[in-house]
């Protein structure tokens, strides 16, 4: 399949990741190569079998659905790269 | 007759180890018991081979005082006569993925290099529980991504057996910490192989269980369908304890099911047992000799021993690691978002606008592996691929899985290679990620159907006198008869 710039930019910015245009040519060459090996999958006839999404078929487990006291502000402000001691600071949003 | 799962009081056995570590758990207790030693004595001696051994850049981290304090602890419950667990006296370190309250955890990576985790893995609790001393948390592979232990934002670990080899990964500094006889035994974590490949690089048991044996609440996640926590040790004895410890329901894991936990510490294995390898594999040519000749040699040796020991054909290999590559990037793309430098982890400095903010912190904090996987994960899952790939690639999964367990309904365990090759040199890997990740073949197999699988060491390299090993895997759920035939089995 084809992969150029504007697909490996177009991932890059759904990925929120931003690319030094000296890695971009890499990066794309890597996907080529990455999806060529990737496509052997097309050799398979999948054709009626279900997609396996839990190798163990578990039940859904449940617990009680009660509020807990799991993390308390100071604890999960502790590790914020910003705050102002009871939200997070972030830039600004609108 | 019967074979028991207990260890040899005799700890001169193994010539690579000198008498002032014990091998195992079994004789660590029996001096402690006994008087020979204090746990303050061992925790000391494993600090000094830590200081000892720096060049080998196992640990992240190490928490010393901490360790002694617990040590010190221990001796006065001991000399007092009061209950202690049953991982008294041992020393274990921790991959650099499973949280530790109040302790660092940064996957390796320097987007985490300065979180502190809030809260501790149920697993890793659950060894605390029973007096487990953690000496420190050991390098890795960033975000558990790499087979090298070179990918981590602290540089390389290296091969104890050769400095100038690599340890395998991701649980590259936990194999070497037990290798090196920093600790008695090592946590690490297994998306496709980072536990047995790194033990078998260095001439350790390596085990991960079936998927949900062991609740995921505190390990860091890579591919969320594939990652389990797994333990690397000298001896398979310690490696049951530890499951049997750390294993079963979890309020915080919701894949963890209710399942009863055997006694696999207790458990005995008799009888001659139905063991299948793949004929190709011992045909392969880009299978290094070495590896072949092992895995023909155990199988021989199975043989003599009265077991049954047949070829049986596998139809996808071809297709396992696009599979595995496809679901593992897929998962991580995912997993990897909540890294936006908002709440914690790295922010950059430079950026202005929200926008920015994400997307610079996410480009310097993850290393260039971890960018190419979310780069291919974010390919597969989005609109207009999802089906050919995302959808395709778990189909394929389902068929692998059938395949694999419609041959453990015929046999008990198969036998395998765990890598085609051996420790490569440090920094030598190609710059090639499809060959990269193709030599992932044979361990990413029991992560894509699930199953229990360790690594065994076998020796050395007669002439290069690196490790050497292969692997059993068995059935979903069958870890009991797995380690007990692994501890009968012991050499």
């Amino acid at each position: 399949m084809n992969v150029d710039e504007g697909l490996v930019l177009r991932l890059a910015d759904l990925s929120k990741l931003a690319l030094p245009p000296e890695r971009v040519e890499r990066l794309r060459t890597d996907l080529v190569n990455i999806l060529a090996m990737v496509e052997k999958l097309n050799e398979l006839d999948l054709e009626g079998v279900e997609p396996l999404r839990y190798v163990t078929e578990v039940e859904q487990v449940l617990r009680p659905d009660r509020i807990g006291n799991h993390l308390d502000r100071n604890s999960a402000l502790a590790n914020a790269p910003d705050s102002d001691g009871e939200y997070f600071k972030v830039p600004r949003v609108i | 007759m019967e074979y028991y799962c207990t260890t040899v009081l005799f700890y001169y056995r193994t010539n690579y180890l000198t008498p002032m570590f014990y091998p195992s758990i079994a004789t660590t207790q029996s001096a402690l018991d006994a008087g020979e030693v204090t746990t303050v004595q061992l925790v000391e001696r494993y600090l000094a081979s830590i200081g000892d051994q720096r060049y080998l850049n196992i640990y992240v981290e190490v928490f010393a005082d901490e360790a002694l304090d617990r040590a010190r602890e221990q001796d006065g419950r001991r000399r007092a006569g009061a209950k202690l667990g049953r991982l008294a006296g041992i020393v274990l370190s921790i991959k650099d993925v499973i949280c530790y309250a109040g302790h660092g955890v940064s996957a390796g990576s320097a987007m985490l290099e300065d979180f502190v985790s809030p809260y501790t893995a149920t697993a890793l609790q659950r060894l605390l529980d029973e007096d487990a001393i953690v000496i420190g948390r050991t390098n890795c592979d960033e975000f558990a991504m790499g087979s090298g232990n070179e990918n981590s934002h602290y540089g390389p670990t290296r091969n104890a057996a050769d400095p100038a080899r690599v340890p395998g990964g991701s649980s590259g500094g936990a194999a070497v910490s037990v290798q090196a006889n920093t600790c008695l035994m090592a946590v690490g974590s297994s998306t496709g192989g980072s536990v047995r490949q790194p033990a078998s690089f260095c001439g350790l048991y390596g085990f991960k269980p079936t998927y949900g044996r062991i609740s995921r609440y505190g390990l860091i996640a890579y591919g969320s369908s594939f990652d389990q926590i797994g333990l690397l040790a000298r001896d398979p004895t310690d490696i049951a304890l530890g499951l049997e410890l750390m294993a079963g329901a979890d309020n915080f894991d919701a894949t963890a099911p209710n399942r009863p936990v055997p006694l696999y510490s207790k458990a005995t294995s008799e009888g001659p047992k139905r063991i299948a390898y793949f004929a190709d594999i011992l045909k392969n040519e880009k299978v290094d000799g070495v590896i072949r000749q092992t895995t023909e040699s155990a199988l021989k040796e199975l043989r003599d021993a009265g077991h049954t020991v047949e070829p049986v054909t596998f139809d996808y290999f071809d297709y396992v690691v696009p599979t595995y590559y496809v679901l593992t990037t897929a998962e991580a793309s995912s997993n990897l978002s909540r890294y936006d430098g908002m709440r914690y982890g790295y922010r950059s400095a430079e950026a202005e606008t929200l926008e920015e903010t994400y997307k610079q912190s996410r480009s310097e904090g993850f290393g260039t592996e971890v960018q190419r996987r979310i780069l291919l994960g974010t390919f597969v899952l989005s609109s207009g691929y999802y089906d050919a790939f995302y959808g395709k690639a778990q189909r394929a999964r389902r068929v692998i899985q059938e395949q694999l367990r419609g041959i453990l309904a015929d046999y008990d365990f198969i036998l395998m290679p765990v890598s085609p090759s051996q420790p490569w040199p440090v920094g030598e890997q190609i710059d090639d990620p499809v060959a990269n990740y193709l030599a992932d073949i044979y361990t990413v197999l029991a992560n894509l159907a699930g199953l229990p699988a360790i690594a065994i060491p076998a020796g050395n390299d007669p002439e290069d006198h690196l490790p050497v090993g292969y692997q059993l895997m068995a059935d979903l759920w069958q870890e009991e008869e797995l380690l007990s035939f692994v501890c009968r089995t012991k050499k």
